[in-house]
């Protein structure tokens, strides 16, 4: 049998553990060693922005040494290090995602290395080609599709409503599994549906926690509440910088900002930066099916995703004088057009700029939203901050809500959260313990969590036993539990659990016949044959239970048991009964005998 | 395990199987051709129509001119067209837990199932599968609700009077269970009752049984199903394609090992191969066109149509036809085509990849870019403006007794220089056009099935090795009107069990173990023993638990201790309870060994005597004798139970148990 298995838990730092920066982490489940999620820690700009895969083995290949990798989506803290990963560290087994995340990540993974070679002259980064190479090397999958990797490990990925694509993922072997839920939401929102997973009852999930003690507050306020501001800003002729990601919240507040202009026949330029906007909007319209229901239902008649108001941006329209809203990429203003047009509108008070997600520490985004007002550009340039700086969250994490009631859905053993920060994953272990009693864990980088599983053990059994034994259950009191005895085999890794009769004919013994004859004697002075009939009387009245027989020879039989009488050769006044049986009727032979030692009672003749 | 057989079209198929204790239906195929025997429903009203003569009988009786009509010498009834339902008399379809549907032609009977048979249970299919089917059960709705028809026959259907009916009236088979067409809030809350499923996606029906659709390479989302338990695994192979059209490719690999494969819904056109009928479709639609004549293809408004359009995109320009119009006509044609372009997922790889581009799958949505390809819910309105000839039509129905089509059939029908091209192979062309003869249109039949043929059976066969076949007994022996093709049918061993309507079939099974799991606690107390190499034993007792179908080992309880001070009231409390099962036992006694352990143990008389058999061992002062050969061993004593007992054990030592 297989010892105590476990699974273990390994966050590549930095990111991974308590921290929102990048995710990346190794499971050992049964023997089995998955990699979930390979992303970039986007606040760096040296070494420290790619996991440290030497963690994982010291030497020997990654390839050998992991069995699968699994992405979650596309966001590059997810995804952004598995060209680096594969194609540089050296990884050929397979990376499942699911089919929008592998249309979609190799262009943000094209966009980004773009920012950071060719523009900012970054050496020792992945090549457009070492982008391409990586993505042969995946296999998409559906949702609740039970992909087997090999014959013991098989995966499944569930509706996770971060992003277009992104899924939560079950990984099991045998009996034993994980659930890693990356980043999910368990509200719809205006595009997306809601996060949803079965009652699996994982040994363990692993979920984020980005938002682990903020309960928000309803959607609906945050967008009027955003609506608000940008019409405010508009009015009184300012501009308004929203930095985003090009796919995902970008979508879901261009749908918002195009019915809000549309009902307020607003007339102010609404621009959406870089080529890709066209290019996302195309795969919302393809993956259409990733969507929310009422997008799905409605889009043969009206595509949610061909905007009339939004229109591309030149870098140009920048210097325009008047009013304009500009969607701009990246989202956490580190690089690129969002963190050039900041620049040029940095300076006036009348000018808005809304962050709409998380932004990572070491970006510029991050600094204004902690309040800093006067920025060190590069070149010792220093940057005033004068336009006002609002923060509205509207990424798509769940909040502690959303993750207690996918704990309720999907009713694990244990919970281990990542992705979020020290103080408020303690906040949230502690009601998680409370509520569900279970064993809640918040490893740090770097370090490993190792979780007990017991699990029961399957094995064949022979359908004449389980029919014999079902059979016996069926007799009156049906509460009664049922005993089996059986023979396990056990045979190379195969268990089957046979009767003991099959178990001896496979192994081709014979079986050992072992019995007993008891002489009991008895006072009677009748002769045998009344003898024998008072002898059946009597063990007809105790054993009611039994099937006790008088059979034509004179013997009598209590099932599989015989007993016959003859007369003692010298006293008349006494018969002995031979009392015979098996081994395997040990304990009823031995009452008989004992019971029959009592003596007959008086008139059962 | 039984299988009850709904329906006798081997292509809409509808088969209930009773696997384990669940009951499930497989696909519920609309057998249409029915609606064969019916005049059509024109949009406009015609005059050639409405002026046929009633039909009167030899005896010159007229009592049925009402509502049967004579036209080039065959008879139709004049009314609203029916269908062919599944056999609903054949078992209580009340108890039918899931329905799997394997594409979207088979589940065209849903409603009637869902909604008049008690059904309680769940449906179901892919996501490509119930939209397009919930398009094709739309066009047949409006198609049939948007000409009302006065009347509504039913004396012809009397057995007395079907009697007298010329062929093939007279043979139409259960005419009493045909059904008019169901209605949209019908279909709607049909459809209410599927539930979304992937491809290799395990669903667990009542913890006793799985199942799991896998891609078969027919149509989009179109599904073989994999029927198992731990051990029993029975596959349902379903119009299925090995051919590169636009779905993914079948899954053949997770056939195998299967106990029974049922096949169905293979070619109805065994003998033409698809591409050259393509081939011959574009040529017969170019040739018409340069003559000036208009081309009338009948179709349903998805499957092969998106084929056909593909290959007419690559081919229009090279063939000069670019200023030819093409136009859909059907209440989903834009919703079709629209989806077409939705369902990457579900493609084959080429057209995938140009969704990761991000471009759309099909270049139908080029041609509409292009004013090429034009589609309209119907002829009125826009496309009556629109309209300029020659030009290629594609509508529906293909039955052509319903839909657009015949309102193009009754205009295009008497000139010589158009031509209607059959693709849909579910109607025999000649019987589809009976009711519009005389015709001067040119008709060309160009059926393309892309389901499996007989000679890519018994590939799929010898590659997947079922144990035993079941098919329709059309497969079982060669077409009616080519009986010398003995390689139109199929070809395996054993041979094949085939069914028919309304037959119950005995599906074998030679099932010997099931799925048990030994608790933790209990897997901690056995104790193995190697017997031979490589093989150990432990003995387990163990409590059954029995729940929702799943067996569990637990350790057995502890005996409750009885309370001392109880006393007895009769003999009987005495009985032995459940009988706690002994061991068997195997090996053999060493009797040399066996006496020296008897004298260690304080019997100083023993004496050991040779037999024919073995040896017999005396405890002279006990009067006990014990009998030992090879196999077996019988300790004959007086009733002294210490003893029996202490001979018992001193015998167990030298035994091994199972």
């Amino acid at each position: 049998f297989p010892e105590m298995s476990y699974l273990s838990f390994f966050c590549l730092g930095p990111g991974a553990g308590q921290d929102v920066g990048r995710s990346c982490i190794l499971v050992s489940i049964a023997g089995k060693n998955v990699m979930l999620d390979c992303g970039m820690h986007m606040g760096y700009n040296d070494d420290r922005r790619f996991p440290d895969f030497s963690y994982i083995t010291q030497n020997g290949r990654l390839t050998d040494f992991l069995d699968c990798v699994i992405i979650s989506h596309f966001h590059l803290d997810h995804c952004g290090a598995l060209p680096y990963f594969s194609e540089m560290v050296g990884y050929d087994g397979p990376i499942y995602m699911t089919h929008p995340t592998k249309a979609i990540c190799p262009i943000l993974l094209e966009d980004y290395r773009k920012i950071t070679v060719d523009k900012k002259g970054e050496t020792n980064f992945f090549t457009s080609q070492m982008i391409k190479d990586c993505m042969k090397k995946v296999v998409a999958v559906h949702l609740h599709q039970t992909v087997q990797v090999d014959e013991e490990l098989e995966i499944k990925a569930y509706y996770a409503g971060h992003v277009l694509g992104a899924a939560m993922f079950q990984i099991k072997v045998g009996c034993e599994s994980v659930v890693y839920t990356g980043d999910y939401n368990m509200t719809p929102d205006r595009h997306l549906g809601a996060a949803w997973i079965d009652k699996c009852r994982p040994d363990l999930l692993i979920t984020e926690s980005t938002y682990a003690t903020t309960i928000r507050d309803s959607k609906r306020c945050r967008e009027r509440d955003f609506l608000k501001k940008v019409h405010e800003t508009v009015e009184r002729g300012g501009k308004v910088l929203i930095p985003v990601f090009a796919l995902g919240r970008a979508q879901e507040l261009c749908i918002l900002l195009e019915t809000f202009w549309e009902r307020m026949n607003l007339k102010a330029p609404i621009y959406f930066s870089t080529g890709l906007t066209e290019k996302a909007n195309h795969y919302y319209k393809l993956f259409i099916t990733w969507t929310n229901q009422k997008i799905r239902k409605t889009f043969v008649q009206r595509n949610m995703f061909e905007f009339k108001h939004i229109k591309a941006f030149d870098r140009a329209f920048a210097d325009n004088p008047g009013p304009m809203v500009v969607f701009a990429t990246p989202g956490m203003l580190h690089a690129g057009q969002s963190l050039q047009i900041f620049r040029k509108w940095a300076g006036n008070e009348k000018n808005m700029v809304i962050m709409p997600g998380y932004c990572v520490q070491g970006t510029v985004g991050h600094k204004i939203l902690s309040g800093q007002r006067k920025l060190e550009m590069e070149g010792r340039q220093i940057l005033e901050v004068k336009m006002q700086v609002e923060y509205m969250s509207f990424s798509a994490h769940a909040d502690a809500k959303g993750i207690m009631q996918l704990i309720r859905q999907a009713e694990p053993r244990n919970v281990l959260l990542v992705h979020g920060e020290a103080k408020k994953m303690e906040f949230l272990k502690q009601k998680i313990e409370q509520e569900f009693h279970v064993s809640c864990y918040m490893p740090a980088n770097g370090e490993t969590t190792t979780i007990f599983t017991n699990p029961s053990i399957p094995v064949d059994i022979s359908l004449g036993l389980l029919k014999r034994e079902t059979a016996i259950g069926l007799l009156p009191d049906a509460k009664k539990p049922k005993l089996m005895h059986g023979t396990l085999m056990m045979k190379d890794n195969s268990f089957r659990l046979v009767s003991p009769e099959q178990a001896l004919k496979e192994l081709g013994l014979a079986e050992h016949q072992l019995r007993f004859t008891c002489r009991v004697h008895i006072q009677d002075p009748r002769k045998e044959h009344e003898t024998v009939l008072r002898v059946y009387n009597h063990l007809k009245g105790v054993l009611k239970d039994y099937s006790v027989q008088h059979l034509p020879d004179g013997s009598i039989t209590v099932e599989s048991i015989l007993i016959q009488a003859t007369a003692h050769s010298e006293d008349q006044g006494t018969k002995v009964l031979l009392v015979s049986w098996t081994y395997q009727d040990e304990e009823l032979g031995s009452y008989l005998t004992s019971l029959l030692k009592k003596g007959l009672p008086q008139g059962t003749a | 395990f039984f299988q009850y057989c709904l329906s006798g079209h081997p292509t809409l198929p509808c088969n209930v199987l009773k696997f384990k204790s669940t009951t499930i239906m497989l696909d519920c195929g609309l057998d249409m051709t029915s609606t064969l025997n019916f005049l059509p429903l024109p949009l406009v009203q015609s005059p050639r129509l409405s002026k046929l003569p009633g039909w009167v009988l030899k005896d010159g009786s007229t009592f049925l001119d009402k509502e049967l009509k004579e036209c080039s010498g065959h008879v139709f009834v004049d009314s609203v067209p029916e269908f062919c339902l599944p056999e609903t008399e054949l078992l209580d379809l009340s108890t039918v837990d899931v329905i799997l549907i394997s594409n979207y032609h088979c589940m065209m009977a849903l409603p009637y199932i869902t909604e008049y048979t008690g059904f309680t249970g769940t449906v179901y299919a892919t996501e490509p599968t119930v939209q397009i089917g919930r398009l094709l059960m739309e066009e047949l709705v409006n198609s049939i609700e948007r000409v009302p028809k006065a009347q509504s026959a039913s004396v012809w259907k009397n057995k007395e009077v079907q009697r007298l009916l010329p062929a093939p009236l007279k043979d139409a088979v259960e005419v009493s269970m045909w059904r008019k067409c169901y209605t949209m809030p019908e279909v709607n809350a049909a459809l209410s009752k599927i539930q979304l499923v992937g491809y290799s996606q395990k669903i667990e029906l009542f913890g006793a049984v799985q199942v799991t659709p896998l891609s078969s390479g027919y149509a989009l989302g179109s599904s073989n199903w994999i029927i198992q338990s731990h051990y029993e695994k029975v596959s349902y192979v379903s119009g299925s394609s090995l051919l590169t059209t636009h779905p993914q490719p079948m899954d053949q690999a997770s056939l195998k090992n299967s106990d029974v494969l049922i096949l169905t819904g293979l070619t109805q056109i065994p003998t033409a191969n698809p591409d050259g009928m393509v081939g011959e479709f574009c040529s017969n639609l170019a040739m018409t066109v340069r003559n000036g004549g208009n081309v009338l293809v009948p179709c349903y408004p998805s499957g092969v149509i998106y084929d056909l359009l593909e290959c007419l995109y690559q081919y229009i320009d090279s063939a000069g036809l670019s200023n030819v119009p093409f136009y859909f006509i059907s209440p989903v044609a834009n919703s079709s085509l629209e989806f077409s372009q939705i369902f990457a997922e579900w493609l084959c790889h080429n057209k995938q990849t140009k969704v990761y581009l991000p471009e759309p799958p099909f270049p139908h949505a080029e041609l509409i870019q292009t004013n090429k390809l034009k589609h309209y819910p119907s002829i009125h309105g826009d496309f009556s403006n629109d309209f300029k000839q020659p030009c290629v039509v594609f509508t529906g129905h293909p039955s052509l007794r319903f839909g657009d089509v015949v309102h193009f059939m009754e205009l295009w029908g008497k000139s010589s220089l158009n031509t209607v091209i059959f693709t849909e192979p579910d109607f025999s062309y000649l019987d589809a056009l009976a009711p519009y003869q005389p015709l001067a249109m040119k008709c060309v039949y160009c059926p393309i099935d892309t389901r499996l043929n007989f000679i890519q059976v018994s590939k799929l066969l010898k590659e997947v090795q079922p144990l035993h076949v079941v098919c329709p007994e059309q497969y079982t022996q060669p077409p009616p009107t080519q009986s010398h093709r003995t390689d139109l049918m199929i070809d395996c061993q054993p041979p094949p069990m085939s069914y028919r309507r309304a037959e119950v079939l005995t599906l074998p099974y030679k099932r010997r173990y099931e799925k048990i799991e030994i608790m933790p606690e209990l897997a901690d107390s056995l104790v193995p023993l190697e017997i031979k190499p490589g093989i150990s034993l432990a003995t387990v007792s163990a409590v059954l638990h029995t729940k929702d179908n799943k067996h569990v080992l637990q350790l057995p309880p502890k005996p409750p201790q009885p309370p001392a001070s109880k006393k007895r009231k009769r003999v009987s409390d005495d009985v032995p309870e459940c009988k706690p099962l002994k061991p068997l036992l195997s090996g053999s006694i060493p009797v040399d060994q066996f006496v020296q352990t008897l004298e260690k143990h304080g019997f100083s008389d023993v004496k050991v005597e040779d037999t024919a058999k073995g040896h017999i061992v005396l405890l002279q002062e006990a009067e006990t004798l014990i009998q030992i050969e090879e196999d077996s061993t019988h300790i004959i004593c007086d009733n002294d139970e210490p003893l029996r007992v202490k001979l018992r054990d001193l015998v167990l030592k030298f035994l091994q148990k199972f």
